[in-house]
């Protein structure tokens, strides 16, 4: 079995997403570890990017703030292999497609692998251009993780099929950032993907924040993915964040032992 | 790879939510670009409410003054909305409304591409709203106020440098968010396919009414025909017909801000690299990890990190070349033309009009150079007059 997939293997997962470097690196190492300590099942960590294009204004800031700390890609793995001494659980990158090509495809992918990254998502890579990163990503054993939307429809099927890792269900047209309510229909969704490829774990993100609403979308699908309301409290606490994502990211979990 | 390849570049790097939106755009388009209606319809607009065809006017004193090449200036300025903008924005409002559109979004640099939408939708009865970066609002206060008087909302965006490149962001991110009554009204050759394509053949009026009036005018074609780019939407339409030909030169001139050799340039051919940004691929001015650099012009138009997919091939192959112009040349530029003519033209295509000027004097008497004239340049009067130490209110 995969490294994610295992991921999905204890119940329902919680999949918490971090920019590296916000506030900085050490306070990165720190929320990932308390994460992990709170039954966080795989870990989503960002690379920051100057033009994040998919999120909302609470990544958006995180991204900002990363850079202007001078956050590089290779901090970033450094950051990895000093996370992977005692975290065993899956862990992703969450990045743009210039950060990964500019670096060198190769190159990337080679020090992802060998740092310890199970895979990779993409917002900016939909399944048209899939194989341009696909083909690198399984040559050093990175899962490269598909996104579905709620505009998906017609295009769910083959995008599941080709998907490895998870498929990423995007909640909510727009972009990423806490809603009070999720109107699409997920069930329907997730029930596509699973017709297409029965094997592939699916998780729910975007606009989830309180543990009522992971629960109702976990139970929908195989997990629920959180960035902004975690991207808040780093905001607000800074380098105190990790003990209040600690908390958080109990909270959440607990609500999804119940589902 | 997907469709919509120029060489290596192109594409569609674009998050799935946008997927479907920019496949159904590509079916109307290849549903509606030949057909008979449409075009009738498009050319009634392009020639009864823009104006077309557009003048092309021989600078008879330019010409005499740099002693060189005859020089015909292609007046996109004189275009109802005073620029080449309104080509595209008819094309894809009317292209909108035949696909059940009812709301129009764009992004703006220097307000052009924001007030001709605003224009097409108010002429269309679309709602409209146009994203402009904070920085530019300012510097383009005049242009704010028309969008405000045509109807359209402007949301003024302060992420990121609060230019160009941060309004296209927020214009796809508002994209992503309504899409069922929704058209994203690109203003560039850029974006991801089929944008490039469809904004190019919509601009290629520019070059096919050039290449028929030298014709006309010349008995011939000219030898060089220059243009300023940005995203590259001007340029793309003036070289379009003259591209399979080969015998005419076809120069991009970019804004080199304070210098190709400071931080402070937008010329992307001269010091970006390939990267992957704004749903293309194509060259972008980025540091070594691919973070978008802060770019910078005294042209709002042209103060973009990237260039159109189609013109990094051109630049590939060679056919086209590109040379970068700093804001002093472009000033000057300005106030040459305005002296000389008595055309006022957009800081933009003072750009273009800069290397005329070195250009020629090079060349022989008997020789031609076709430069366009993509905008006017009442906008910029105020932000040139700062640049040369004098305050003046609008």
């Amino acid at each position: 079995m995969s490294r994610i997939k295992e991921a999905f293997a204890h119940g329902k997962a919680f999949i918490p997403f971090i920019t590296c470097g916000d506030p900085d690196l050490e306070t990165t190492a720190a929320c990932v570890r308390e994460c992990v300590k709170n039954g966080a099942s795989l870990i989503e960590l960002g690379i920051p990017f100057s033009d994040p294009t998919a999120e909302g204004p609470v990544i958006q800031g995180a991204n900002l703030r990363a850079l202007l700390g001078g956050v590089t890609t290779d901090q970033v793995f450094d950051l990895v292999r000093d996370l992977r001494r005692d975290v065993t659980v899956p862990m992703v990158f969450m990045t743009y497609a210039n950060v990964v090509f500019s670096y060198g495809m190769d190159r990337f992918l080679s020090r992802a692998a060998e740092a310890g990254m199970n895979g990779l998502i993409l917002p900016d890579v939909p399944f048209e251009e899939k194989e341009e990163f696909a083909p690198a990503c399984r040559k050093y054993g990175l899962e490269l993780v598909s996104l579905i939307a709620p505009t998906s429809e017609g295009r769910i099927s083959e995008i599941a099929r080709a998907a490895e890792g998870f498929v990423y269900c995007v909640s909510s047209l727009g972009v990423t950032g806490v809603r009070s309510e999720i109107t699409t229909d997920i069930g329907a969704m997730v029930a596509l993907v699973r017709q297409a490829n029965p094997g592939i774990p699916c998780a729910v993100g975007f606009g989830i924040s309180t543990p009522e609403q992971a629960r109702k979308m976990a139970s929908l699908s195989d997990g629920a993915i959180v960035g902004s309301a975690i991207i808040k409290i780093l905001a607000q606490y800074g380098k105190d964040a990790p003990e209040h994502v600690g908390a958080y990211v109990k909270s959440m979990t607990d609500a999804l032992k119940e589902c | 790879m997907s469709n919509g390849r120029f060489g290596i570049h192109g594409g569609q790097y674009i998050p799935e939510t946008l997927m479907n939106a920019v496949l159904e755009l590509e079916a109307a388009y290849n549903r509606f670009k030949d057909d008979p209606d449409f075009n009738r319809e498009l050319t009634y607009l392009l020639n009864e409410y823009a104006g077309r065809p557009s003048r092309l006017y021989y600078a008879e004193k330019m010409t005499r003054d740099l002693g060189g090449a005859k020089i015909y200036l292609k007046r996109e300025d004189l275009n109802h909305t005073g620029a080449h903008k309104i080509n595209n924005v008819l094309g894809q409002a009317l292209l909108a409304k035949k696909m059940g559109k009812t709301r129009l979004i764009a992004e703006t640099g220097a307000g052009q591409h924001g007030v001709a939408t605003a224009t097409a939708a108010a002429l269309m009865g679309m709602e409209c709203v146009v994203f402009m970066g904070e920085e530019d609002t300012k510097r383009q206060a005049l242009n704010v106020y028309r969008m405000r008087l045509l109807g359209a909302e402007v949301v003024p965006v302060t992420t990121g440098t609060a230019t160009l490149k941060d309004a296209v962001s927020q214009a796809f991110r508002e994209w992503t968010s309504r899409i069922d009554d929704t058209h994203y009204c690109l203003g560039s050759v850029m974006g991801p396919h089929p944008f490039p394509t469809i904004v190019r053949d919509f601009q290629a009026v520019i070059s096919r009414e050039t290449r028929q009036q030298m014709l006309e005018k010349e008995g011939r074609l000219p030898d060089v025909v220059m243009a300023c780019v940005g995203g590259g939407s001007n340029a793309i339409g003036s070289f379009y017909h003259f591209i399979p030909g080969k015998s005419v030169r076809l120069i991009g001139c970019e804004a080199a801000g304070r210098g190709v050799d400071t931080f402070e340039t937008a010329a992307t051919i001269a010091t970006g690299k390939l990267g992957i940004f704004h749903g293309m691929k194509s060259y972008f001015c980025q540091d070594q990890y691919g973070q978008i650099a802060p770019v910078y012009s005294i042209s709002a138009g042209l103060d973009y990190p990237g260039i159109g997919p189609e013109h990094a091939w051109l630049h590939d192959t060679g056919r086209a070349e590109y040379v970068a112009i700093t804001d002093e040349e472009a000033v000057e530029a300005f106030e040459y033309l305005a002296r000389t003519e008595g055309i006022i033209p957009a800081i933009e295509s003072a750009h273009a009009v800069a290397y005329a000027r070195k250009l020629a004097p090079t060349m022989g008497k008997d020789r031609i150079i076709a430069v366009t004239i993509s905008g006017r340049g009442d906008k910029d009067c105020a932000a040139i007059a700062r640049y040369r130490g004098e305050d003046i209110s609008e």
